[in-house]
């Protein structure tokens, strides 16, 4: 009787044993693939841009200067490496973007063409999509951060070879700022 | 912890609704071998020769009958329920919208680490939204297309995360299953009666010259308990399935909110679709269930107290936008305090 007992025992462990670690790998390629969804449509929208920038070309002629900035934000993030670089890289398109689209608004015949609603519409969703890809990184890795941290899991954590996975944290201190909201109430006129 | 907190929402509800699921598979077990129990009783005491019920015939069969139907609805339910809407895949988008309501479902794809479920609009003018498919996988979303018109890109996105937020749950496998069950417990009560009805002619003739002496009086309590509950199963498990419904929707708004992190549009969104109130006739009550709000036009779907928890498949429209303002408010206080700590 006793014997079954420890047996039973030994069973139930090993098998913890095994689902923790399963489990901790699952979640350390989640992570991985997680990331790899950053890539893609940080790919994508590098691709989208130069289609953007010919089809405004010839209605913004006045707003060289904006166009010329989106073109070499593209540029120098084509070109980054590593982490911190490319997120900042990134963060400088995304701003050159906002201000090319913001310039947009003031050519009606832009705003009525349905190429740049499209490509526009496009860009839109890149954007979100790295923003989404972004969150769900963090929450990934969170996760899985948390997984290996907490007892019992983290008795297993070494034997499935776990680290810390890094967070994306937001590179650019504008981007992080909350927009101040001015609640006053308009002054009653003078009575 | 407080009662709008994102995570703590999510956790309370699921905990919830694997009650009631829990309560709806003992009781779907009560119904076919609780009769096999009572007629084993009955004849236990029984002398040789005359019928014992040892087999447990009524609970084999009425499970293998369920088993057939949740297979089918387990292999075909998503295909039956986006046909019989009339829905249309977009495979190439041909309009703006279009292509605004595909890239919205890739968006909110990734926010959920899910692959891109297929995508349907269903001709329909009234707004309204379903996810159906038995795993993130296969799954489906449709949407109207007086959603389409009525709906800003925010607010779509709201609406599709709140379907994602389904297919992520599973509540979309949850939903056919559940449906399949109250159409077998439904078929379990017609059967069993009319059997019944056939069968205890033989039987009251076969006890009437015993006088009844051998008759276990705890049999007939089970016997009686049994048949009360054939009576009622029908209502019983619809209204269950209304009740697993609503919590799964609270839950689906919370989760579709931890992915956009923006209660505020899918708020706004149920404030357009409650403000559009005509019943979308393209969806039959069989996925009523599935949509975002109510498609029936049903008059208890926006009582409150009551009737309203009891015969509705969603939770009132207004309660729903007061929780989903709620988060919004406790999102911004979150990252207010974050910033300031920054």
């Amino acid at each position: 009787m006793g014997l079954i007992l420890f047996l039973a025992v030994i069973v139930v462990i090993a098998l913890w044993i095994i689902g923790a670690y399963n489990g901790l790998v699952a979640l350390k390629n989640r992570v991985a693939n997680a990331w790899k969804q950053i890539d893609v449509q940080l790919k994508r929208r590098h691709d989208l841009i130069p289609n953007l920038v010919n089809t405004v070309k010839g209605s913004m002629d006045f707003e060289r200067s904006t166009l010329e900035a989106v073109i070499s934000a593209r540029s120098r993030a084509v070109s980054a490496t590593g982490v911190q670089a490319t997120a900042k890289a990134e963060g400088e398109l995304t701003q050159a973007l906002g201000r090319l689209f913001a310039l947009t608004e003031n050519y009606p015949d832009l705003k009525s063409n349905q190429n740049v609603l499209q490509l526009q519409e496009e860009l839109t969703s890149t954007e979100n999509k790295i923003g989404f890809a972004r969150q769900a990184y963090n929450d990934t890795a969170t996760e899985y951060n948390t997984r290996q941290m907490q007892f019992p899991t983290n008795l297993v954590a070494g034997m499935a070879k776990a680290s810390a996975a890094e967070l994306w944290e937001i590179q650019d201190s504008a981007e992080r700022a909350v927009p101040t909201v001015d609640l006053s109430l308009p002054k009653p006129p003078a009575a | 912890m407080s009662e709008t907190d994102l995570f703590a929402q999510q956790e309370a509800n699921r905990r919830r609704s694997t009650w009631l699921v829990a309560g709806f598979v003992l009781f779907f077990a009560w119904v076919g071998f609780g009769g096999d129990i009572a007629f084993g009783l009955l004849t236990r005491n029984a002398p040789a020769g005359s019928y014992h019920h040892v087999v447990p015939v009524i609970g084999i069969v009425a499970t293998l009958v369920a088993g057939g139907i949740c297979w089918y609805a387990w292999r075909f339910g998503a295909e039956r329920v986006l046909w019989a809407t009339g829905a249309w895949e977009v495979i190439e988008p041909a309009t703006l919208e279009q292509k605004q309501l595909v890239n919205v479902v890739e968006e909110m794809a990734i926010a959920a680490s899910l692959p891109k479920p297929r995508v349907w609009v269903v001709p329909d003018e009234d707004p309204n939204a379903f996810a159906t498919g038995r795993d993130p996988a296969s799954a489906s979303i449709a949407v109207t297309e007086g959603l389409l018109h009525t709906l800003n890109r925010e607010e779509l996105q709201g609406v599709v995360s709140h379907e994602m937020a389904h297919i992520r749950n599973l509540d979309t496998r949850l939903m056919t299953l559940l449906a399949a069950m109250v159409g077998a417990i439904a078929l379990m009560s017609d059967g069993t009666g009319r059997i019944l009805r056939v069968g205890g002619v033989r039987t009251s003739g076969g006890d009437g010259d015993k006088g009844g002496k051998g008759r276990s009086p705890l049999g007939i309590v089970v016997l009686v308990l049994w048949l009360l509950t054939l009576l009622v199963a029908p209502v019983i498990s619809r209204l269950l399935a209304m009740a697993v419904s609503r919590k799964r929707e609270y839950l689906a708004d919370a989760t579709g909110a931890q992915l956009t992190r923006n209660p505020g549009a899918l708020a706004s969104a149920l404030e357009k679709l409650a403000a559009a109130s005509a019943p979308t006739k393209a969806i039959t009550l069989g996925a009523a269930h599935l949509c975002i709000v109510d498609p029936t036009g049903n008059r208890f779907a926006s009582a409150e107290g009551f009737l309203g928890d009891v015969f509705a498949s969603h939770p009132p429209i207004a309660q729903r936008i007061i929780r989903l303002k709620g988060m919004a408010y406790q999102e911004a206080k979150r990252e207010g305090i974050q910033t300031q700590t920054a």
